[in-house]
């Protein structure tokens, strides 16, 4: 597989605070890498990194061998724990909002033809993440794992390189986070997506990952904490899971209506 | 029971909150009745009868010098000049209040020129507005924005800029540009607010206008009130009154339906 993310010497530092410090990085392409780490450790700075909400201080970062721009856009993903749809749309309109803002950048608006093909592909998105009976529900008329649901499926129309999770079933209660650990999964394989989640879930990591990156401060000061940034400590490549274990799945049960 | 798990019914309620305003009405015509058995010839607390008297010759009768029915030009001319006031505000805040709450650097340039220009008492500038534009509509209207516009600027800058900020990634994620994330992102969700400040901005609004009415005018419900003072006129006065604060309501409560019919997400019961 080939590398999609290349990380070479970054450094992200704020005044004389230091968060991450000298991290070298290839993240391959089709790859499902779990980020833990205590708090603090730069978990968030690191995602926030590869989504381009900010630059590095030294170092840079490559995107297929181009360098990243320091600004979000269409080819990164990202699905947030809390706050990632938008309120005031329903989510067919939440989910065709990346299709309209690529393809009338005046009106951010389509009409007729385009709108229906539009609508046509986030109907079939959601109904993919298992939504495909709330089409016109509202956010605050979905439960969380719902919510979280089609924050996934309004990432994925945009069909992004790389697909960003900071924590996304964290606010989730255990037998939704199950079912939604086989949503993601399932979606991985069938969209040959690459994805990067942060989580504090251990468990989780080592489930879902195909490598786990524990980030954490390699040395440590006591007297002046900040000094020294976190960097990859531990990098584990869990097994291949190109295929899914049978057994793992008749133990999951898969949402089929969608009703949480 | 707690008082604070009693509560009241829809019939309770009216019930509950009709009777303070009826006690006070009785209180006034008790009142009224006890100067009047004193002095028949009293104005300062006008009969009910003598109230609806001289309401119903500015009602229906046209005035002689100008032919119109005076209650209801009073009340025309009024709206309008709320109604221009309201609107050009409204359409400010929402214009400037969506600029400056998304756009980082158009907040640093313009955000202290409105937070100067909202902290200076508008009635301070009246005589500014009158030597600048004239004693005609201009000038109140002028004072009516003066007033209200940077105060719903604010409210709507504020608002738009406390929008999570993962929702502004969001939508750039989904290849939404500045201006994108202004109007599918920052508009909708700051209009909902929009009409709440409209309904607070209304309270303000009014005190502009009857001042603006007060001072120079030859019609309008301010104007009106003020000219009758002259003679002791509380007939006149305290129907007008009370009609002001019935049309405060009635546009409070207008605003209000129209905010739960054409935003009912804004409204609706999260999880």
């Amino acid at each position: 597989m080939s590398t999609l993310l290349r990380f070479c010497d970054v450094w992200v530092e704020y005044g004389d605070r230091i968060i991450i410090e000298k991290l070298n990085l290839d993240i391959e392409e089709g790859s499902f890498v779990s980020i833990v780490g205590p708090s603090g450790a730069g978990k968030s700075s690191f995602l926030r990194l590869i989504l381009g909400q900010e630059g590095p201080s030294q170092g840079k970062i490559l995107m297929d061998g181009t360098p990243l721009t320091p600004e979000c856009g269409p080819d990164r993903g990202v699905v947030f724990q809390r706050y990632s749809v938008f309120p005031h749309l329903t989510a067919l309109r939440n989910t065709t909002l990346g299709l309209e803002c690529e393809k009338a950048p005046l009106l951010g608006r389509l009409f007729g033809s385009a709108r229906r093909a539009a609508e046509e592909e986030a109907t079939a998105m959601l109904t993919a993440v298992g939504l495909g009976h709330s089409l016109d529900l509202y956010p605050a008329h979905l439960s969380g794992g719902m919510q979280q649901r089609l924050a996934i499926a309004q990432a994925l129309v945009k069909r992004p390189r790389i697909l960003l999770l900071d924590e996304p079933f964290g606010a989730l209660d255990p037998g939704i986070r199950a079912d939604m650990h086989a949503l993601i999964l399932r979606l991985w394989r069938e969209y040959s997506l690459t994805i990067v989640m942060v989580t504090h879930d251990i468990r989780e990591a080592f489930t879902l990952g195909t490598r786990v990156l524990a980030l954490d401060k390699r040395r440590h000061d006591p007297h002046a904490p900040h000094r020294f940034g976190a960097t990859v400590v531990y990098d584990l490549p869990m097994r291949e899971r190109a295929e899914p274990a049978p057994e793992q799945l008749e133990n999951i049960t898969i949402d089929v209506i969608g009703n949480n | 029971m707690r008082w604070v798990n009693r509560h009241v019914g829809r019939g309770g309620r009216l019930f509950l909150g009709a009777t303070p305003i009826l006690l006070l009405v009785l209180v006034y015509i008790v009142m009224a009745a006890s100067r009047h058995a004193v002095n028949p010839a009293d104005k300062i607390l006008p009969l009910p009868g003598a109230m609806a008297e001289s309401m119903s010759a500015l009602l229906f009768q046209p005035d002689q010098l100008t032919g119109q029915l005076v209650f209801w030009a009073d009340t025309l001319a009024s709206l309008q000049r709320l109604g221009i006031g309201l609107g050009i505000s409204t359409l400010m805040a929402l214009m400037v209040g969506l600029a400056l709450g998304v756009l980082p650097p158009v907040r640093a340039t313009f955000g202290p020129l409105v937070t100067g220009i909202a902290v200076i008492p508008p009635i301070a500038l009246l005589p500014i507005l009158f030597i600048a534009l004239g004693l005609g509509e201009t000038a109140k209207v002028a004072l009516i924005v003066v007033g209200i516009a940077p105060v719903m600027i604010r409210d709507i800058t504020a608002h738009v800029a406390a929008l999570p900020t993962e929702q502004i990634i969001k939508a750039q994620t989904l290849g939404a540009s500045s201006w994108q994330v202004m109007i599918r992102v920052a508009l909708p969700q700051a209009m909902p607010r929009l009409l709440q400040a409209m309904r607070l901005a209304l309270g303000p609004a009014w005190v502009f206008l009857i001042s603006a009415e007060a001072i120079a005018s030859d019609v309008g419900l301010g104007y009106r009130i003020f000219l009758v003072r002259r003679y002791l006129s509380m007939d006149v006065i305290l129907p007008y009154v009370a009609w002001i604060a019935l049309l405060a309501i009635l546009i409070d409560v207008a605003l209000t339906f129209l905010s739960r019919r054409l935003f009912p997400w804004a409204h609706g019961a999260s999880h």
